[in-house]
């Protein structure tokens, strides 16, 4: 586990390798995040890093905010966030940059999806609906929702209308194109949960890291040669 | 929305856009084969120009062994070596959709723009001199 960055969906664009393959990627600014605490076996029972990103005026935090700021040395920040951690990373006042991460690798980005309302079964869970025409007078309803007296009740977890949208999301193994270390920029391909201006997360993928293709000896070995060489 | 106009402005080749919709083009494209680049042209009229920016892509058409064939290239592709101009065409449409539909003779057959031609001439023979 490490750390990650604090940073802001700006949009999307389209970029072109040196071979000229057109890549979709997310822009994510992510300026200098500051440590603002990090927490400990002994203390707190488990280690970890706060980051803060985003200034803000003193007016608009808290007053115990704005004195967990000011131990750490720190301008107000608006999105703070916690990294687990296995040691001591970071120490109270570094800065974390976009640096961190690597064009090639995998990230995983956490952010709040768009909010979509109260919506139906077909968008919220892709049911399959019921017929538009012959006859059919239901379209866009679930249908039956479970069986008779036994088991007497609806499983839990069924799909149900609802609100739908505006909640946290993870998009795992997503690949760093560049990092622009001078905008303190990170492009990702593809599509990040969230609006233009909502914050997210960015850390190194929990899963998987891109395999690394070794070129091994062409040379075929046979071990039945290898075992005879050795007497 | 500065740094997407910033990246975006960093992929824009500016001496692409030196043609119109009617001009006929010849499009130097390199290909990989192998691990060997090759240059291959493909000619014809280009018939349409769409989208801003990184995205901007053209349409070029020409007939291929009495076959209608159409390529769309993305504008500022690394991958397009140059654009040439053959010939500056007159038109009245953004999009020369219209050449589909036709056959033989006239399915390429676009008005030559004397005026632009003769321009462009003009602004060629100083550059030599």
């Amino acid at each position: 586990m490490s750390i990650g960055i604090l940073g802001q969906k700006i949009g999307m664009t389209r970029v072109y390798d040196g071979t000229g393959v057109i890549t979709p990627v997310t822009v994510i600014l992510a300026e200098p995040n500051s440590v603002l605490q990090v927490k400990g076996q002994e203390k707190e029972g488990y280690t970890s890093v706060q980051l803060g990103a985003f200034d803000t005026t003193e007016k608009r935090v808290s007053k115990p905010e704005a004195g967990h700021f000011k131990k750490a040395g720190a301008t107000p920040k608006k999105f703070v966030r916690e990294f687990r951690t296995n040691g001591d990373e970071a120490k109270v006042g570094d800065q974390i940059t976009v640096t961190r991460f690597q064009a090639g690798q995998l990230v995983d980005v956490i952010g709040i999806s768009k909010g979509k309302g109260f919506q139906g079964v077909m968008k919220k869970h892709n049911f399959a609906g019921q017929g538009a025409a012959h006859g059919s007078k239901t379209h866009r309803r679930n249908g039956a929702i479970g069986e008779r007296s036994t088991p007497g009740r609806i499983y839990k977890n069924h799909g149900m209308p609802g609100h739908m949208g505006d909640e946290r999301v993870t998009v795992q193994n997503l690949r760093v194109v560049q990092v622009r270390e001078a905008d303190n920029v990170l492009l990702v391909s593809g599509a990040v949960p969230g609006a233009a201006g909502s914050y997210v997360v960015v850390r190194t993928a929990i899963k998987g890291q891109p395999k690394v293709v070794q070129v091994q000896d062409s040379k075929p070995q046979n071990p039945m040669k290898a075992s005879k060489a050795k007497k | 929305m500065k740094i997407i106009q910033k990246i975006e402005g960093e992929q824009i080749k500016a001496d692409r856009a030196n043609f119109n919709v009617g001009d006929t083009v010849k499009v130097h494209t390199r290909v990989r084969e192998g691990d060997k680049d090759r240059v291959q042209i493909f000619a014809g009229v280009v018939i349409s120009r769409a989208s801003r920016g990184v995205n901007e892509k053209f349409t070029v058409r020409r007939i291929s062994y009495g076959e209608g064939v159409e390529r769309v290239f993305p504008l500022h592709s690394p991958r397009i070596e140059k654009i040439e101009v053959e010939r500056t065409g007159k038109v009245r449409r953004s999009k020369l959709y219209y050449l589909r539909g036709r056959k033989g003779k006239e399915a390429t057959n676009v008005k030559e723009d004397l005026v632009a031609k003769a321009a462009s001439k003009a602004a060629k023979v100083p550059a030599k001199a």
